[in-house]
């Protein structure tokens, strides 16, 4: 023990390390009482960040980063036992890391910790957290499976809609004229070497302003910042009311960080990483892309809103919120912190995390998706098995009408639920529509004989109320409207 | 430029210059120093940026789809064939499909699959002569232009030619929407 300890003298002598890491380590922190917990959510998302780095670096090392391999490569490390698990822990790691930072950012927002002098410290984590969304889309690309692909495509087409350089970008993104051997490279390049270059890089800056400007203490209300003398005030207030960053504050960073890495642990024992889909081939036509659940809302957006703005809300959105993310500590960088006093801060979180949660729900139902798995109509629900009824039922289903319109539970929710129809419309009245069509129903005007409308007419006439209720479908048909 | 780092040692070594010649020589250096580590970073940058940007290449060639008469007219089939040039660790990628279809004894047309709203697949339902797309609901008619939906603009598609009685296709960029 003595023997070690002179050791350690020996080392710290010619290294300085206890001088290099003695002061930042016992640096005075606020006290900050009651929202103390608030100030762990930076340094969990340091955690994830860690164990992305590890489980990402053991990940590399079986992946194998070719269009034509990658996917058995992931069937391979997916098939190890300890790689099933540190798959599903890079998962789990990057939800938890987006998870966090976003939780981070609000609270940074609402604290108004961006005012000065910490307006760089906010800039340099606005990096991070872009750098981190995009390490979320490149890594949901590296899955290279059917939903990896069309990622890259459907990520290409978005940036497509940029102006002037669109068709030049949606082709650098794929890495040629076509998605093939190049595409997976360039996304593995971006992000195993890359972006996390960039996050390295910022994380170290970040916390170099952390410690150079200190923590910031909880706002309150009428106590505003005041550039002149928010400097000599904090130190002085440190003075009397600092408590050193270890072990006081530090011990809530470490025992949260700790759950956070357990919790990633955990779930990726018991639920395993995300599946791998079907090959990646560009010639398997049945395939319903969705983006993991951190974009799902956004995939939401892009259908809901009208067709006019989409140029608009794909390109200006993304660019009005990193707009006003890098403009925030620079135009309101003084004044009072206090949500109590900044009330829009609350509405516009509200607001954000709302929409985001309105959209996110949409996303998992993906109402306007036509279901083009619904299997055709029993005889239970149409009632009869032959005659002109049975014949529209079948004309409903091959036609794709099915697909878009629910009847007693079965097809798509796109369109209005035609269960009952035969109590709401006249004969005339859905000959008008089905020959008109919509803004989301194609006109079917060319595309019936009139024996195939007839028939279509009898069965939408013979669908009642009684029809709609009497009937419950079988678990599985339900499943195929809520998937 | 170093003057504004006042508590920097260097900038003390400036100030405690014996003359002002030596201060001079000494600004002079420095902006050597950074022209040089400049142009270094340029011969390490420059390549790279360079290699990267000039991966994107689009070379076309033609590729028979089968013989005209495995087609039927007015029928819309998946046909696919590989991109030219494919690199040797494309794999399954170096494939593309197309929507074909017989518009009559003697014309073709070829869909590509991408759909013009996001670039997702979109199938073919033959009973209801429309093309769907399983993302946002984006419908298209059998000849390509937008039935309902999010869509902006009619399916791309591929030039198609009969040679010696023989489908062939010109393989083509992934058709990009553009704003």
């Amino acid at each position: 023990m003595h023997s070690l300890k002179r050791l350690w003298a020996w080392f710290d002598d010619i290294t300085g390390t206890s001088k290099a890491l003695g002061p930042p380590l016992t640096h005075p922190v606020p006290e900050a009482k009651k929202s103390r917990w608030f100030y762990v959510l930076g340094s969990a998302t340091l955690a994830a960040f860690l164990v992305q780095v590890v489980t990402g670096i053991a990940l590399s090392s079986s992946y194998v980063p070719s269009s034509g391999q990658a996917y058995e490569s992931l069937h391979f490390i997916t098939g190890e036992n300890l790689g099933r698990i540190l798959r599903g822990m890079h998962y789990y790691g990057s939800n938890a890391m987006i998870i966090l930072i976003g939780l981070h950012a609000i609270r940074v927002y609402l604290m108004a910790a961006y005012k000065y002098p910490r307006q760089v410290n906010w800039l340099s984590g606005v990096v991070l957290l872009l750098g981190t969304l995009l390490m979320a889309f490149t890594g949901q690309i590296l899955r290279w499976d059917q939903g990896g692909f069309w990622t890259a495509v459907v990520g290409a087409e978005q940036a497509g809609r940029a102006p002037l350089i669109g068709n030049w970008l949606g082709h650098f993104i794929l890495a040629g004229a076509t998605p093939g051997g190049a595409t997976l490279s360039r996304f593995f390049a971006a992000h195993v070497f890359f972006i996390p270059a960039v996050l390295f890089t910022f994380i170290a800056v970040h916390l170099y302003l952390v410690l150079h400007n200190g923590i910031s203490e909880p706002p309150k209300a009428g106590r505003p910042v005041v550039v002149r003398t928010y400097k000599h005030w904090y130190h002085s207030l440190m003075e009397r009311e600092g408590v050193p960053f270890w072990p006081d504050a530090a011990w809530r960073d470490l025992f949260f960080g700790c759950v956070v890495v357990l919790v990633i642990f955990i779930l990726a024992v018991t639920l395993g990483p995300p599946e791998i889909g079907k090959p990646p081939d560009p010639t398997i036509i049945q395939a319903s892309p969705r983006p993991d659940w951190e974009f799902l809302w956004y995939f939401a957006l892009l259908s809901l809103i009208p067709h006019w703005s989409e140029n608009f809300v794909m390109v200006a959105v993304p660019a009005i919120f990193i707009v006003f993310l890098i403009a925030l500590p620079l135009v309101g960088g003084k004044g009072e912190r206090s949500p109590l006093r900044r009330p829009w801060s609350i509405v516009l979180v509200i607001f954000l995390v709302g929409g985001i949660g309105y959209y996110w729900h949409q996303g998992v139902l993906a109402p306007w998706s036509p279901r083009m798995d619904a299997p055709p109509l029993p005889e239970s629900v149409v009632g009869v098995s032959s005659g002109p009824i049975a014949v529209g039922a079948k004309v409903f289903y091959d036609k794709g009408c099915e697909f878009c319109h629910l009847v007693s539970g079965y097809g798509g929710i796109r369109g209005p639920d035609l269960s009952d129809a035969g109590d709401r419309l006249t004969r005339a009245e859905m000959v008008t529509r089905i020959f008109s069509g919509a803004t989301n129903m194609p006109s079917y005007s060319n595309n019936l004989t009139s024996d195939d409308l007839n028939a279509l007419l009898d069965f939408l006439q013979s669908r009642h109320r009684a029809y709609k209720y009497k009937i419950s479908p079988p678990p599985g048909a339900v499943s195929q409207v809520v998937r | 430029m170093a003057n504004d780092i006042s508590d920097n040692r260097f900038d003390d070594a400036l100030i405690q210059a014996p003359d002002p010649h030596d201060k001079q020589r000494r600004a002079f250096l420095t902006k050597v120093g950074v022209a040089a580590a400049g142009v270094a970073a340029a011969f390490v940058t420059v390549p790279a940026i360079a290699f990267l940007l000039g991966l994107r290449k689009s070379p076309s060639s033609w590729r028979s789809l089968g013989h005209m008469d495995d087609f039927k007219i007015g029928e819309t089939v998946e046909v696919t064939f590989t991109d030219p040039s494919p690199l040797p660790w494309s794999g399954v990628t170096a494939k593309t499909a197309a929507w074909l279809r017989r518009k009559n004894e003697n014309e073709f047309v070829a869909f590509a699959i991408y759909c013009t709203h996001l670039g997702c697949p979109v199938r073919w339902i033959p009973t209801a002569n429309l093309f769907m797309c399983p993302c946002h609901g984006g419908v298209f008619y059998g000849d390509g232009t937008v039935a309902s939906g999010p869509p902006p603009q009619p399916l791309s598609t591929y030039p198609v030619r009969i040679n010696q009685g023989l489908v062939e296709i010109q393989t083509s960029p992934v058709p990009i929407t553009t704003g």
